[in-house]
């Protein structure tokens, strides 16, 4: 549980190993019903300006006032980070022109932002964690979008998002590979998701991630980062953050020196390009917005908040392992989303746990990613694989049945004890059928019976016939001590 | 003339509830005395129309029993607010031809209590002025003039139009706004009442903003009593304006006549600026006496920041203008000039757009708040700020009620007169007035006097926070105290 270097991790060189240093801002939309400053919606996809009220549009005299609901859900999300939660903060102005900005300037958090350091546990291996620390968290306007297709000559401007809430969760720079940094983002993903404040869909734009990267040889100080902007998927933070690393050692390596600077990364050519050098940066003239009071509450307001937290996933993959006696892998599988962790739950009440995680993850996860649908819609319910795992438990069905079985759930759907009982697929424990199975075998293949007294691992053969004898129903244990006693082995 | 806009608002008020007259009598009086004074320049867009249909309902209002606290009665809006379906430029051709679909919250309070609107008042550029010369529009000539002079003289500024207005009986009352004086300067300069009231008495919302930590809303008037109740309808918490305060708003004109006895009157040492005219100091002497008559206690009080706050206003109130003026930048309403990219887009509106003292203030707001000169110049005039306001809290701890000072160091000057060849000259007109803005107090001019050449000449008085009643109190013992000032007679028309 370390973020020094290991050595895996080290990137080989001409000169020799060199350390990838990775710090990361999310920007992760706030799930909320209107905008941060004004009653506008926020609902993803619909026609252009037609979530835009006066104040969106920056309308002559127009003011802000804080929606207290995003308020809230950057609260509860500090606390998901185990952040320090500010009492006090204040929104400030970031000032620069473009079209995308109707107001002129982006209302943000500098120097005061609403939740300061806080920590994450990232998990690289069922046995590996790394912390990553938290800078802050701050809320800020989102920007407009701006369209280039339309028209020949002009550009046209959605204002659909302008003025959405955003969470800039800040990392430090305590990452040290591609691996992590994906790592990171997924956990922190599944944090948001579990506390319901951002659905951390990067489709739509719902999380983008600003990517620092530099590197050094291990043990000397921080090397110049350039930041990568606005990477809008976890695979592409990974590509970057490769691709950008191997362009930061070939430049030392050839003698040069690393510009600061903003850059973008091409997922098509592979590469990333520079943006604007650090000479070409905004000076975006910081200053206290006139128009909003500083953000005030107190303790009482966040324990309240704290309340309404759910089981959050580190906590959950702890009890999992403590009260279902699961692996740390299972553990770690199961509470990826809180939907899964919650249809567990739902199946293993009452039942062999680990069989449950098992058919869970297994047969239910395999199924669900093959057929690309989410546990929300899965077709068997937590009700009915739980019903198909006491099946097994109780010697109904064997397992090679109980797959047949999930089948038939899958497709057709019912009730998995009443399928078994009408298409008899009960597993035969009635020993004298058994044996006057094993016997008609012992009677046809005298050949194979002296081959298994000196070869007792023949009787797999054996267990075969028998139950291709039975249709598969009898139960294997049976058959086996039979064979074995009527064998003599 | 017609007599009926002789009248003062209060008169006038109860006039059409008595049934003297009707309140499309009373409109049409005034929209006649507008449209014969277009020499003065004091609406940028006149609402006769507007004015009549609200009138005729008020009648009908007024004939039923119903009438509401203004009913029918006629006023200017200075064009600072935005009026729904009405023209609204802050007199800037960068909104030219603007047509706001949302009306302002203080004018909406103002047709809530059915007052009826003439037009739009003529302005300094996005109020940024102390002489009215900015305006897009042209300037306003002021109704007042010197002594055997017909010099134009200007009505002060920012809301010189709506000053000019109510001093040339153009309307009964106008609303103004005041970021640094410009509600009580011209209100100096014109013979006229204006007062800014504390910070966050009235809603900003709707209202074109300057410099949002200072701007506040008010009214200029004819007198005392006019203002208190012009003020009451303005005022009220605005749950749009976060910075817009929940307190109850009291009736201010019962606070009209109220006795000054026992009044602590503090007296600043620090106003009284080196080389200030003796007719000025004169003026303040007369206050101070007229008070002391009245019964209040006068007592000499020091407030040693203020000689800083002229300069820290100076970075203050230009550094959020250049962030408060951004927004207009030929996308998505107003001019807008094309080039061959948006930063010519950009660079073309604006420059054509923004007149010259406008582009002067956003070249001063950028500078002083871009990277290694903020800590310099914000951040310190922030910390000023801080200092002026404990000066006033100060004062106030030890007893003071109000503080007296004079409005202007100066009576109105002649336009082109002044800051052609230094705009530091022009900003020396605010020098009395820019404090209260910093402490975000309430402030009321009162005429008092006039000039050796014959223009009026204003008191100030200086409230505590949310006090404006006494304010109200001891700027009607000075009205009463002080000789009376006939308002000029129209040789415009």
């Amino acid at each position: 549980m370390n973020s020094q270097a290991h050595s895996s991790k080290l990137i080989a060189g001409a000169t020799g190993d060199w350390e990838v240093v990775i710090g990361l801002e999310i920007h992760a939309q706030v799930t909320s019903r209107s905008k941060l400053f004004s009653g506008a919606s926020t609902e993803f996809g619909g026609a252009p300006n037609s979530h835009v009220s006066l104040v969106d549009a920056a309308m002559p005299g127009m003011l802000p006032v804080i929606n207290e609901e995003c308020v809230k859900q950057a609260i509860r999300t500090g606390l998901g980070l185990k952040a320090q939660i500010n009492h006090r903060s204040v929104f400030d102005r970031k000032n620069y022109f473009y079209p995308d900005l109707p107001q002129g300037y982006q209302i943000s958090q500098y120097k005061n932002p609403i939740v300061g350091e806080g920590e994450v546990l990232v998990d690289l291996s069922p046995t590996e964690q790394i912390k990553v620390g938290i800078e802050r968290l701050h809320i800020e306007q989102d920007a407009g979008k701006l369209m280039h297709d339309l028209g020949a000559n002009d550009s046209h401007v959605d204002l659909n998002r302008s003025g959405v809430a955003l969470m800039e969760i800040v990392s430090k720079p305590d990452m040290r590979s591609a691996e992590e940094a994906k790592a990171y983002v997924t956990k922190l993903r599944t944090i948001l998701r579990y506390i319901g404040t951002c659905d951390g869909n990067m489709e739509q734009g719902s999380l983008r991630a600003d990517v620092n990267v530099s590197v050094r040889k291990p043990g000397e100080k921080f090397g110049t980062r350039c930041e990568i902007k606005n990477v809008n998927s976890i695979r592409f933070i990974g590509q970057a953050i490769d691709v950008e690393a191997r362009r930061q050692i070939g430049i030392l390596e050839d003698g040069g020196t690393i510009d600061q600077e903003t850059r973008l990364y091409d997922p098509n050519k592979g590469e990333t390009r520079s943006m604007r050098s650090k000479e070409e940066a905004h000076d975006y003239r910081y200053f206290p917005d006139p128009d909003l009071l500083p953000l005030e509450f107190d303790q009482a307001y966040v324990d309240a908040l704290a309340t309404t937290l759910p089981e959050l996933p580190d906590e959950k993959k702890a009890r999992f392992i403590a009260q279902f006696g699961l692996s740390p892998y299972d553990a770690g599988v199961l509470i990826l989303e809180r939907a899964s962790a919650d249809y567990f739950e739902e199946a293993a009440r009452g039942r062999d746990a680990k069989l449950v995680a098992n058919w869970v993850i297994n047969e239910l996860f395999g199924r669900l990613n093959k057929e690309g649908k989410s546990i929300e819609n899965s077709p068997v319910s937590a009700a009915q694989i739980g019903a198909i795992v006491d099946l097994i438990s109780a010697n109904v069905i064997s397992g090679k049945l109980a797959k047949d079985l999930f089948e038939i759930v899958w497709t057709e759907g019912g009730d998995p004890e009443k399928i078994v009982e009408a298409r008899s697929m009960k597993q035969v424990t009635d020993t004298s059928a058994i044996e006057k199975a094993v016997d008609e075998i012992i009677a046809k293949n005298p050949d194979k019976v002296e081959q298994a007294k000196a070869k007792p691992t023949m009787l797999g053969w054996f267990v075969g016939q028998v139950m291709k004898a039975t249709g598969g129903k009898a139960n294997p244990q049976a058959a086996n001590e039979i064979l074995k006693a009527k064998l003599g082995i | 003339m017609s007599e009926l806009t002789r009248l003062t608002l209060a008169e006038a008020r109860d006039g059409l509830a008595s049934k003297k007259f009707s309140a499309v009598e009373l409109n049409e009086a005034f929209i006649d005395a507008v449209a014969r004074a277009k020499t003065l320049n004091a609406y940028i867009v006149e609402t006769p129309e507007k004015a009549l249909e609200r009138a005729r309902a008020s009648d009908e209002r007024i004939a039923k029993g119903e009438a509401r606290p203004l009913e029918g009665v006629p006023l200017g809006v200075k064009d600072l607010y935005a009026t729904e379906g009405v023209q609204t430029t802050a007199a800037s051709h960068i909104l030219e031809g603007f047509v706001p679909p949302y009306e302002s919250t203080v004018t909406a309070n103002l047709w809530r209590d059915g007052a009826t609107m003439l037009g739009k008042l003529n302005l300094d550029e996005f109020a940024m002025g102390s002489s009215n010369e900015t305006s897009y529009f042209g300037p306003v000539i002021s109704p007042w003039r010197r002594k055997n002079s017909d010099a134009k003289i200007v009505p002060g500024g920012s809301s010189g139009g709506s000053a000019a207005a109510v001093a040339a009986r153009l309307c009964l009352g106008a609303t103004a706004t005041d970021t640094g004086g410009s509600i009580r300067q011209p209100a100096a300069f014109t013979g006229t009442v204006g007062i800014k009231p504390t910070y966050g008495r009235c809603s900003r919302w709707g209202i074109v903003a300057f410099a949002s930590s200072l701007d506040q809303a008010g009214p200029i008037a004819r007198n005392v009593r006019d203002a208190a109740i012009l003020l009451r309808s303005m005022a009220g918490h605005d749950p749009k304006d976060t910075t817009s305060v929940d307190a109850p708003v009291p009736d201010y004109e019962k606070a009209v006549g109220a006795s000054v006895k026992g009044k602590v009157i503090g007296i600043p040492k620090e106003y009284r600026l080196d080389g200030m005219s003796a007719e000025i100091t004169a003026l303040w002497e007369r206050g101070v006496n007229w008070l002391r008559a009245g019964g209040a206690e006068i007592r000499e009080i020091s407030l040693p920041h203020t000689k800083h706050a002229l300069p820290a206003y100076y970075i203050v109130a230009p550094a959020e203008a250049s962030s408060n003026l951004a927004r207009y930048d030929g996308v998505r309403y107003g001019l807008r000039r094309t080039g061959k990219d948006i930063v010519d887009l950009y660079e073309l509106t604006r420059a054509e757009g923004f007149g010259k003292e406008v582009r002067r203030r956003i070249m001063i707001g950028t500078y002083v708040l871009s990277a290694g000169y903020y800590d310099a110049y914000y951040l310190r005039a922030q910390k000023i700020r801080t200092l002026i306001k404990r000066d006033f809290d100060l004062a106030y701890a030890a007893g003071v009620d109000a503080i007296l000072t004079p409005a202007t160091p100066s009576p109105a000057f002649a336009l082109g007169e002044k800051g052609a060849a230094d705009p530091v000259e022009m900003y020396l007109n605010d020098v009395f007035t820019v404090t209260v803005n910093m402490a975000g107090l309430p402030g009321l001019v009162v005429p008092a006097g006039l000039s050796s050449d014959g223009l009026p000449l204003g008191l100030q008085l200086i409230g505590r926070p949310f006090e404006e009643e006494t304010l109200f109190a001891l700027g009607e013992a000075i009205e009463q105290a002080a000789p009376k000032i006939a308002l000029p007679e129209p040789w415009w028309v």
